[in-house]
């Protein structure tokens, strides 16, 4: 799992498969230019497998902290206005998008 | 005589007195802003109104005798990441076009509480992703030392403003190097505190685990007042840091370094470093053995990883952090005709929202963090960041502080890495190591480079939550330049003889 040496190619279809993931709409032109790119920056930033033993713990936060809690006390926050003052579009004080289901 | 090129510090001990105003200098910035920001580029926005406003209360606060904070009056130009209620914030992309805030970041809050003047929002590379301002949506900032050059990234437009003497104050985020590198470049100070020594609520999210806010100023005493104004506990965010604030102001006034040991970092000099650069830094650690310093030197190996492992955890935290500007909740929507799918929609808005650097990041953080790659990528990123915690820990044994130039090179030009992402990546070489380990770190101005005579940093990292001692450093060592120069190095900026 852990042993890819080298970057593979990373080729358009993986870009656009990335992009899909992401939710980005990218056009041919910016497609071909990202693949070369990427693979680029993963030939550069692959090195970090070099010393990455098994031995040693992964770390995701540089400073330990632990979980807190406050208490459960109703606070002032945002009315609906405020909350959708900055809404593309809103109906009734909700946010108003665009259809998630199909039509069938 | 108070005048835009005093420091903020003077600048409140005039207000104290009473031999100037807020209203005065808050006018005179604003003419200082109307002057030169046409050629310097380095505001998004001008809030007239909200300072002026704020003057006036402070003013009128002071007339009546109240008890004000030290910095209270004196403006500041705040960086387009933090939110501020009811205008209009950026972050330098066309996502967040026309966007107000209807809330205050933690930061601004507690500037605001401070008397501070807020003058207006400043440019950056969109999202903070940059090392130049070349990224940003609305246009680039120039650097007032030259104006064909970058001001820094990504916080430019923050590093401008103090250079050009638009604003003694400012605010920046630091994720890579983001408040160091344009301090560096501009020949300013710049501060990244400890990781959760300064909230990071309401400040618009690239890296969680990296960004950090901090003060950017032209003296390191000025740094030192404002990050004594921003920083502390705050409930709203979970990594904050619950505990006392290093006392960073008085040891901007200690002027001292009598056994303290400066390490060398043997891995942030030599190959890729500019030699006017390592010239200007020799000199300086000469300044602080004068002092009364130690320099000892230090080996951290894993250093050279770190960039890479940056590359990789940035890239991973921003394409879940960018994921919000999905079009549905504020921010800009394209292509929604009625007929679209919200995720066509989002598809289409996220394709124009989002710029090249941007998408490129995202698309990088999805591949490194998709199944089959984590662990190769993202997870051995995270083990390298472990090394980098052990390295420091083992220099800091040795070292109280630990020391190297800030950015490798001076000011670059406009346009110059523009198809060249991993040249500009290497910009952070130096400043990266710091965020990787949470702690603390300031670049001050160490001199004019040889080659080219633009302004070089000197770096500064403390352990965490000892900020202060990178303030008694750079407090004393900024105290014996500034003696063997005669004047602030911004004196001799050449492209800002017309504004004085």
């Amino acid at each position: 799992m852990d042993a890819i040496s080298s970057p593979t190619g990373i080729s358009r279809e993986d870009v656009a498969h990335l992009a899909k993931l992401a939710r980005i709409e990218l056009g041919d032109a910016e497609l071909d230019h990202m693949a070369q790119e990427l693979e680029v920056i993963l030939g550069a930033v692959a090195k970090v497998q070099e010393v990455a033993g098994t031995d040693v713990l992964p770390t995701s936060h540089p400073i330990p902290v632990t979980n807190v809690y406050r208490d459960d006390v109703v606070k002032p926050s945002l009315t609906p206005q405020e909350a959708l003052s900055g809404a593309p579009a809103q109906l009734e004080d909700r946010f108003k998008v665009p259809q998630i289901l199909g039509e069938e | 005589m108070i005048s835009i090129r005093s420091d903020a510090s003077e600048m409140a001990d005039a207000l104290t007195a009473g031999t100037t105003t807020s209203v005065s200098l808050t006018e005179q910035h604003f003419e200082q802003i109307a002057k030169v920001d046409g050629a310097v580029h380095a505001f998004l926005y001008l809030d007239h109104d909200g300072a002026f406003e704020q003057a006036r209360v402070v003013d009128a606060r002071r007339a009546k005798g109240e008890a004000l904070s030290p910095l209270a009056g004196v403006p500041l130009a705040l960086k387009d990441v933090m939110a501020q209620k009811g205008i209009p914030t950026t972050c330098g992309s066309k996502m967040l076009e026309g966007w107000r805030p209807p809330y205050d970041a933690t930061v601004v809050t507690r500037l605001k509480a401070a008397g501070i003047v807020i003058l207006g929002k400043t440019n950056m590379d969109e999202f903070a992703m940059g090392s130049s301002t070349e990224n940003s949506a609305y246009g680039t900032t120039h650097n007032p030392w030259d104006l064909t050059k970058i001001p820094g990234g990504s916080g430019g437009g923050s590093s401008a403003a103090l250079a050009a003497f638009e604003s003694p104050l400012a605010i920046g985020t630091d994720t890579g190097g983001s408040i160091r590198q344009p301090a560096a470049v501009t020949g300013t100070v710049g501060v990244k505190p400890t990781y959760g020594g300064v909230s990071r609520y309401g400040l618009i999210a690239f890296s969680s685990s990296l960004d950090q806010a901090g003060p950017c100023a032209r003296t390191v005493l000025d740094a030192a007042l404002l990050h004594e104004v921003i920083a502390g506990h705050d409930e709203r965010d979970s990594t904050s840091i619950n505990l006392p604030v290093p006392q960073v102001v008085k040891a901007a006034r200690k002027l001292d370094v009598k056994g303290l040991k400066i390490g060398v970092v043997k891995e942030l000099q030599g190959e890729g470093f500019q030699d006017g650069v390592l010239n200007r830094f020799n000199e300086a650690l000469d300044e602080l053995v004068s002092a009364g310093a130690e320099i000892v030197h230090v080996s951290c190996p894993s250093f050279d990883y770190a960039l890479a492992a940056y590359y990789l955890i940035a890239p991973s935290e921003c394409s879940s952090n960018l994921a919000r500007f999905d079009s549905m909740r504020y921010g800009i929507r394209i292509g929604d005709d009625g007929n679209r799918s919200a995720e066509e929609v989002m598809n289409m808005t996220r394709h124009a929202g989002f710029g090249p650097e941007v998408k490129r990041r995202i698309i990088l953080g999805t591949y490194a963090l998709s199944s089959g790659y984590y662990d190769a990528y993202y997870g051995s990123a995270q083990k390298v960041r472990t090394l980098l915690i052990q390295d420091f820990s083992a220099a800091f044994l040795k070292a109280d502080v630990l020391v190297s130039p800030t950015s490798p090179t001076t000011a670059f030009t406009i346009g110059q890495n523009d198809n060249n992402p991993l040249a500009m990546y290497l910009n952070d070489i130096a400043t990266i190591p710091a965020n990787m380990a949470g702690i603390g770190a300031m670049s001050l101005p160490s001199g004019l480079a040889d080659e080219d005579g633009l302004p070089a940093g000197f770096h500064i990292m403390s352990p965490a939550m000892k900020d202060d001692l990178m303030y008694q450093v750079g407090g004393t060592l900024e105290a014996a330049l500034l003696s063997k120069w005669g004047a602030p190095l911004l004196s001799k900026a050449p492209g800002l003889a017309v504004n004085s």
